[in-house]
């Protein structure tokens, strides 16, 4: 019994960061398979969510600026904005540039988010980080939530206290695994929406053919931004979705660029960009094995331990990381010579006024 | 009227500045070449200097075993050879396919390439920091007694004196590859216009791959200076290298080796001296937001003069 639930608690642990993943995903589809903008400052949007969700909603600090104690949603829609108000920014100065100058100056934000992190001590707590971040349905546990209204007027502490050591200690995994799945969902219904209206097939245009698209009329470079600032805000809100489940951030390791960013293109491009099914599944699908090779390099590795007992294994430990990886990136550069559409390929959305033969014939099903 | 604030100044702000723009310079020279002869932003310029500061380092290491001790300058032959071969190859694999294609998916595949060869150096190297002398630099005392008769003392350690012969030699063999020889010209020609270029029987694949082989040189003895100068070889350098090199490369105006030579300098020089207590006694920027002067300067560069100083391309 034991074990099985620890294989479901394993997979609850998948789909969390699956999940997450996820929405990182659909966030960079809004950027990338939209509008196509290389946005390569994923991380840099992930730890501003991240930090303004932890600043906002942890208790009373006197390590780092407030600890203002907010309701989680709160925290995390301020994180959501945060992120959209700097993309905003960015997206009046770097937009009208070639692509790969928007890579730069992505790269740049991010860096300059990680160097405000560790450098303004005071607020941010410096390279120590935040901890003790409150995670949705497990803070319900937490004295100072239980102890504060609405939990108070339905039960004394005491009461609150007694019930919570009825349910087992992993009672919150699934719910919060299902918040995250519900959050993405949302997103992705919402994005669904956003890609086949009019808007949608306006970025699709714009990505394709910019002069074109100009020449028709269309506000390029307003349409542009925005999809950048809607991109950045479901990276903010995904940040924040991180920090809940990592409970300690800090700016050098949480939020490695090559690992956050690199992960999440990956994703999209095994996924399929410009398909927001795509993106969910190709998220999902590189969790797992970014997860599974852990496990399958570690018994390897206990394996050549013990066939060749000379050799000191935690050396081949701290190394194994890196060859996932590497091999995680030879993954992505096969994808993208050999199926440059990623798994699910992008289908264009049909013209409402287009007849039922052409939906057919471009593969819209409803 | 050399007192110790000009002292402070000198030594401790103006020369680590040109010694950081001598690097960033080097650096930025392969990127801008990359950028106007190839047609694409090479995000994996900064592990290929750090690879190539590892292979230096393991010369140095072979070398040691035999009972040899190598100069890191020394080291750094073999080294280039062996990273203009890496270079050659990943052009080979993972950019020739991409040839024809968009420009942002060689962009795509040079980001994964940085990933690559990043773990690749850490799977191999591990994760730990080395370095090619250990103990402390002391100044050249020559120079030192000399400058001091003069009443104006130089604090310079050799190690200086040799990032800046270093680049003064790359820069002037650079200078006469470009101006003199065919295959500079042809180099010079396919960065002004690729069409032109083809259609006067330029052979552009020889072109690209001599693109690879001063950009590798470049980048191996851009990294070998910065692991001299610095005293430490780590896995993120390269990183954190690529936007100063960016900056310095767009300041210069892409394609434009000599521009990337002096925005190299420039942006060496600003991040150092924004350090520097102008105005009453506290630095004037905090020294953790050295990298962030940078990237302002490349922000700024790109809304006013996209071509950058020497009039390089604007995209």
């Amino acid at each position: 019994m034991e074990a099985y639930v620890g294989y479901f608690l394993y997979f609850l642990s998948l789909l969390t960061v699956g999940g997450i993943y996820a929405i990182f995903a659909l966030g960079l589809n809004v950027n990338w398979g939209f509008a196509g903008l290389f946005n390569v400052g994923i991380v840099g949007f992930a730890a501003v969510g991240a930090y303004t969700y932890a600043l906002l909603t942890t208790a009373e600090s006197t390590f780092h600026i407030g600890g203002f104690g907010l309701p989680l949603p709160f925290g995390m829609f301020a994180g959501m904005m945060t992120s959209a108000v700097i993309a905003g920014l960015i997206g009046l100065i770097c937009i009208r540039l070639r692509a790969d100058y928007l890579a730069i100056a992505t790269i740049g934000i991010a860096e300059i988010i990680k160097l405000i992190l560790k450098n303004e001590t005071e607020i941010t707590n410096g390279p120590r980080g935040i901890n003790k971040i409150p995670r949705a349905w497990e803070h319900f546990s937490e004295e100072r939530f239980y102890s504060s209204w609405p939990m108070s007027w339905f039960g004394t502490p005491e009461n609150w206290e007694a019930f919570f050591d009825t349910l087992p200690n992993w009672y919150w995994q699934p719910l919060f695994a299902g918040t995250i799945l519900l959050v993405m969902y949302v997103i992705y219904r919402m994005l669904e929406r956003a890609r086949t209206s009019p808007w949608g097939r306006m970025m699709t245009a714009i990505r394709e053919n910019e002069p074109a698209a100009r020449a028709a009329g269309k506000d390029v470079t307003r349409r542009r931004i925005e999809a950048f600032i809607i991109g950045a805000a479901i990276m903010g809100l995904a940040g924040s979705l991180f920090a809940q489940h990592l409970r300690l951030i800090e700016p050098t390791n949480t939020f490695d660029p090559s690992k956050v960013t690199f992960l999440v293109w990956v994703m999209l491009i095994v996924g399929g960009s410009g398909n927001n099914r795509g993106a969910m599944l190709g998220a999902f699908l590189i969790w797992t094995l970014w997860s599974a090779s852990e496990l399958i390099i570690t018994g390897a590795i206990n394996l050549i331990g013990d066939i060749f007992s000379t050799l000191d294994p935690s050396i081949l430990q701290t190394r194994a990381g890196f060859l996932r990886m590497m091999l995680i990136g030879i993954l992505m550069q096969v994808i993208l010579q050999r199926y440059p559409g990623g798994i699910l390929p992008e289908v264009r959305p049909a013209s409402p006024k287009a007849d039922n033969n052409t939906r057919v014939s471009t593969g819209e099903t409803k | 009227m050399w007192d110790a604030f000009g002292f402070d100044f000198v030594n401790f702000y103006l020369i680590p500045g040109l010694v950081l723009g001598c690097i960033y310079a080097l650096g930025a020279i392969g990127i801008t070449l990359t950028f106007s002869i190839l047609r694409f932003a090479n995000f994996a310029h900064g592990e290929i200097m750090m690879s190539g500061a590892y292979l230096t380092w393991t010369v140095m290491a072979i070398a040691g075993y035999a009972g040899l001790t190598l100069h890191p300058l020394v080291a750094m032959v073999p080294a280039a050879l062996l990273v203009i071969l890496l270079f050659l190859g990943t052009d080979k694999l993972f950019y020739k396919p991409f040839r024809n294609a968009d420009t942002i998916k060689v962009v795509m595949a040079s980001f994964g390439m940085m990933l690559i060869i990043r773990s690749a150096v850490q799977v191999i190297w591990g994760p730990n920091q080395l370095t090619f002398v250990r103990g402390i630099a002391k100044p050249n005392p020559v120079l030192r007694d000399m400058s001091s008769d003069i009443g104006m003392m130089l604090i310079i350690p050799n190690k200086h004196l040799f990032i800046f012969a270093g680049t003064v030699i790359i820069v002037f063999a650079l200078s006469y590859l470009l101006n003199r020889t065919r295959i500079g010209k042809a180099m010079r020609a396919v960065s002004d216009s690729p069409d032109l270029a083809h259609v006067t029987g330029i052979d552009v694949d020889k072109v690209i791959r001599a693109t690879w082989i001063v950009g590798g040189i470049c980048a191996t003895a851009a990294g070998v200076f910065l692991v001299m100068d610095v005293q430490m070889l780590e896995t993120t350098m390269g990183f954190r290298m690529l936007l100063p090199m960016f900056a310095a490369a767009i300041l210069g105006g892409i394609g434009k080796p000599y521009g990337a030579v002096f925005g190299g300098l420039v942006i060496g020089l600003a991040e150092e001296l924004s350090a520097y207590p102008w105005i009453g006694d506290a630095p004037l920027l905090s020294p953790g937001y050295k990298t962030g002067v940078a990237f302002a300067i490349m922000v700024v560069m790109l809304i006013v003069r996209p071509q950058g100083l020497f009039k390089g391309r604007s995209f």
